[in-house]
């Protein structure tokens, strides 16, 4: 009885901790909502969270975005781009991981080893020349350079991803399609594919969160806001940020975090699933 | 019949390699030649106007030698100490945080899934412009937290953490810890792997919890801990996004968030230094790789794998 009593104490305080630190933590992005609907000029430093006045003025103008070009371009564009991305990781990463998680090939040891260590490889050491040539190709300021690259599966992340949930499925279902005379393409799309559905989603959702927010690519790419992305977007108002501009700013980069979580409330269980079996980088 | 055999093998092998042909070619053409290709460059002076001049050792002479003629490249050792503090205050902390509240999760609560969809929202929005732009206002001179130090605690003339060389770096590690779900997802995920009967057989001989928590809970933690350890410290190393946006782009004031990845931005793209970047991309590529295998012999004896699996 007692042991009960001092269960239910440490099961309140732990709630309790809990519940203050995650309001704690969640207190600026909160803040960052609730002042994109206050008028510019109380944003400045109120650090309530309950807007004195009720305004969509920020949103109507921040959509108008700076210069010529709006938010509705910025949005098609990387729209446009994680679409492309997301199609070619779903594909071709997943066609990589089927040959290394199910099939038996000379070499296929060798070939993982590298694969690994693509996946450490810090990005910079590909940038330049990659930038050189796509110039050479006369790609810069278009989307090419951030979604061609995929469609030749070069995210190792997701290979990995998908050959450790691959190699967890039973090896007696391509034995048994292949008595039933499937090949091996055969194998890949009606069995293998199917199968892999959740660490698929996994696939899709952080391709599209990390596209989304792929912003030194997109620095590095594209020129003419006409190409912008919603990152590149947002940084047109840091970079001529007077007191009237947070407004919109704010408004702006709510809605480019809108997409990010209607994901991610929509399809949890996959992000807790695809963090775990990869332990994934921040 | 041999040969039949062997023709099958070769037939076998090659309806395999299909497969692997796009990943191979993305492998050579944007991983492999852009490697060798980047090493070339690092030993040139190459702006993109006319071709690469071989200069030999003199970038990495730059970098950390020099003369009277070259001088040394002050503000690269610069930003490689501001990247080495950023990782190794940072990733600890960030770890050590992730690892505190799942221990505080890892048990009957019936919100655990609630909590966990909470704690991870950082996380999921920590790496966008939105937030990054966010913290520069929250943490201007004439900000959200001034005005809470002076409005609420009564501060008088909190400093402007953004703007102030001393504490601009503070700002970026605590966006950074701020950002702690994904290792606090595994921690948990692995606490929970932990037998039960293991804390119970430890609390009959008396052992306290502090006792518990480094006999049991550590070392059965040790090799999730020593993987996110490498995975967190590799992508610290990069970090750019958030220190272009807090600093305007400059690494600013004083250079004290001028990141590594930025200052290689910089160079390459800004000042058109394509030599001198690769050869900082080919530097940071070493010391990533160093780590690595120093955190890789020291987990000889410090991560424990365990039996059996």
């Amino acid at each position: 009885m007692k042991n009960r009593t001092a269960r239910r104490i440490s099961a309140f305080l732990s709630n309790f901790i809990i519940i203050v630190l995650g309001v704690g933590m969640l207190y600026p992005v909160v803040w960052l909502i609730v002042a994109s609907f206050k008028e510019s000029n109380t944003i400045f430093s109120d650090p309530g969270l309950i807007p004195k006045s009720f305004t969509l003025q920020n949103y109507i103008q921040g959509w108008k975005g700076i210069g010529i070009i709006g938010f509705g371009t910025f949005f098609k564009n990387s729209f446009i781009i994680c679409t492309l991305c997301v199609i070619a990781n779903v594909i071709f990463c997943s066609l990589t991981a089927y040959a290394f998680a199910r099939l038996r090939f000379a070499g296929k040891n060798f070939w993982f080893a590298v694969m690994m260590v693509t996946l450490m490889l810090p990005s910079h050491v590909t940038t330049i020349p990659r930038y050189i040539i796509f110039r050479s190709f006369g790609w810069i300021d278009t989307f090419l350079p951030l979604v061609v690259p995929k469609f030749f599966a070069t995210d190792a992340f997701f290979i990995f991803l998908l050959v450790q949930f691959m190699r967890s499925l039973p090896k007696e279902l391509d034995e048994s399609a292949m008595i039933d005379g499937c090949g091996k393409f055969g194998i890949y799309t009606r069995i293998v594919m199917p199968l892999t559905t959740p660490a698929l989603i996994t696939t899709v959702l952080f391709t599209f969160l990390w596209t989304w927010d792929d912003f030194f690519n997109q620095l590095l790419y594209l020129n003419s806001p006409s190409k912008y992305t919603v990152p590149m977007g947002l940084r047109l108002f840091v970079d001529s940020s007077g007191m009237s501009s947070w407004g919109p700013m704010f408004a702006m980069s709510v809605l480019s975090l809108v997409p990010c979580f209607i994901l991610f409330f929509s399809l949890q269980k996959y992000f807790v699933q695809g963090i775990i079996t990869t332990g994934i980088k921040g | 019949m041999n040969r039949k055999a062997r023709k099958k093998a070769i037939r076998e092998n090659l309806s395999s390699y299909a497969f692997l042909v796009p990943w191979l070619l993305g492998f050579f053409i944007f991983t492999l030649y852009p490697m060798i290709y980047s090493l070339y460059l690092s030993f040139t002076d190459f702006n993109m106007l006319q071709p690469p001049k071989w200069i030999g050792l003199r970038n990495y002479f730059v970098m950390f030698v020099g003369n009277d003629q070259f001088p040394r490249d002050e503000r690269f050792l610069n930003s490689l100490f501001v990247t080495f503090r950023f990782v190794f205050i940072s990733v600890p902390l960030k770890l050590v945080f992730a690892l505190a509240v799942a221990m505080l999760m890892n048990q009957r609560l019936r919100l655990i899934p609630f909590y966990r969809t909470l704690y991870y929202i950082p996380t999921l929005l920590g790496g966008s412009v939105a937030i990054a732009v966010l913290w520069r206002r929250l943490f201007a001179g004439d900000g959200v937290l001034n005005a809470i130090l002076s409005g609420v605690f009564n501060v008088n003339n909190p400093p402007a953490w953004i703007s102030n060389p001393k504490y601009a770096l503070y700002t970026l590690i605590l966006l950074s810890v701020w950002q702690f779900g994904s290792p606090m997802i595994i921690f948990l995920a692995g606490l929970k792997q932990i037998p039960q009967e293991y804390y119970e057989a430890a609390s009959v001989d008396g052992a306290g919890k502090t006792r518990q928590f480094f006999a049991i809970t550590l070392p059965s933690l040790s090799p999730i801990i020593f993987f996110n350890l490498i995975m967190q410290m590799i992508s610290a190393f990069q970090s750019f996004t958030q220190a272009y946006i807090v600093s305007g782009g400059q690494g600013g004031p004083l250079d004290s968030t001028m990141f590594y990845s930025l200052y290689l931005y910089l160079k390459g793209f800004a000042f058109s230094e394509m030599g001198y970047a690769s050869a900082m991309a080919w530097v940071l590529l070493v010391i990533i790789a160093a780590l690595t295998a120093l955190a890789f012999k020291g987990s000889g004896s410090l991560v424990s794998y365990g039996s059996g699996e």
